[in-house]
């Protein structure tokens, strides 16, 4: 046990308790900032592990950019604040597969590579990372970035409820501003007859 | 350095991803429970970048680094799909969400309501019109 193990096992202890902090607590905005702990242990990890850039771009999107989302969308769902017991579903399935799932997962890794050391490689500076996705990967990257473009896209269209409409109805619909209707209906529309009127 | 100990972190948190997908009736939390199962992922290409040396040096956190990009666009278009769900339904539950309703006739028109009469281009028909076309 060196230094870097001891390191290895904190963090991992970290990351996994607040992960079972995240998937078990009853408080909507408490999972998203446990969800902060984990993925921040997690950037712990890969500075252990040498992956300096992987650490902070997790740092920057994660932590930055998805966990400010999530809370965003936690909010703008208008989630209850405090605790409340309606987010869970009974649960021993759940709990048998993905214990099973993680318990297998971690026998079989177990089992591959005991109590073996390897060397920690150099670092994973941006020059070397660049270096090798501008040389060895650039295909893929491309294919990432035209991916991204159609995310957005997505999500631009899904958002939009006036985009894919039929053209008559928005030939009958286009007299009173279009950018109205789009605008005015987003955060106002629910209703507790749409609740009602869906018969579950 | 040891990798069996970032190994089995990495399954126990996939094991708790899975455990919250499932258990999870908030779209919001089940979305929390698919970034765990992403980052266990993570956590095993860059351990696996210390231990296995292959032709391409650092592709284990090259990968790293495309499954984040992935995760940032499927963290938008899910976002905008709970989003979408929570202004036609006005809840998150994903249990409640059906699957095989057929587009209501006389389906609520609460925008046009609420918007003063201004606008009867509401999202209430444009989500039924979506159903239909479904």
């Amino acid at each position: 046990m060196t230094g870097v193990d001891v390191l290895l096992l904190a963090l991992g202890a970290v990351a996994v308790g607040a992960g079972a902090l995240v998937v078990g607590t009853s408080h909507l905005v408490r999972a998203g900032l446990y969800l902060v702990v984990c993925l921040g242990a997690l950037a712990g990890i890969y500075l252990v592990l040498t992956a300096e850039l992987v650490a902070w771009v997790q740092v920057l999107i994660y932590v930055g950019a998805v966990v400010v989302l999530l809370l965003f969308a936690v909010m703008l769902t208008r989630a209850p604040i405090g605790a409340s017991d309606d987010l869970d579903r009974p649960g021993w399935p759940a709990a048998l597969i993905g214990g099973g799932s993680g318990l297998g997962l971690a026998l079989l890794l177990v089992d591959a590579f005991r109590w073996s050391t390897v060397d920690l490689p150099e670092a994973g500076t941006a020059e070397r990372l660049g270096d090798q996705i501008f040389r060895s990967w650039v295909l893929p990257f491309e294919v990432l970035s035209v991916l991204l473009l159609s995310a957005l896209v997505g999500a631009i269209v899904l958002s939009r409820p006036d985009i894919g409409r039929p053209a008559g109805r928005d030939a009958t619909a286009g007299g009173d501003g279009t950018g109205g209707g789009a605008a005015g209906g987003g955060p106002a529309a629910p209703d507790d007859r749409t609740r009602t009127g869906t018969g579950r | 350095m040891r990798p069996v100990i970032p190994y089995v972190t990495a399954a126990l948190l996939f094991g708790l991803g899975v455990y919250g997908v499932l258990r999870r009736r908030n779209a919001v939390l089940v979305l929390m429970a698919v970034e765990l199962m992403l980052n266990a992922v993570n956590l095993i290409l860059i351990t696996a970048d210390t231990t296995a040396t292959s032709m391409f040096p650092h592709g284990g956190q090259v990968f790293a680094l495309f499954v984040i990009v992935l995760a940032a666009a499927e963290i938008g278009v899910g976002l905008a799909i709970v989003l979408q769900l929570y202004r036609m339904r006005a809840s998150v539950a994903v249990d409640e969400v059906p699957l095989t309703e057929e587009t209501p006739a006389t389906a609520p028109v609460p925008a046009g309501t609420l918007a003063a009469g201004t606008a009867p281009t509401g999202p209430a028909p444009a989500g039924t019109d979506r159903e239909g076309a479904r």
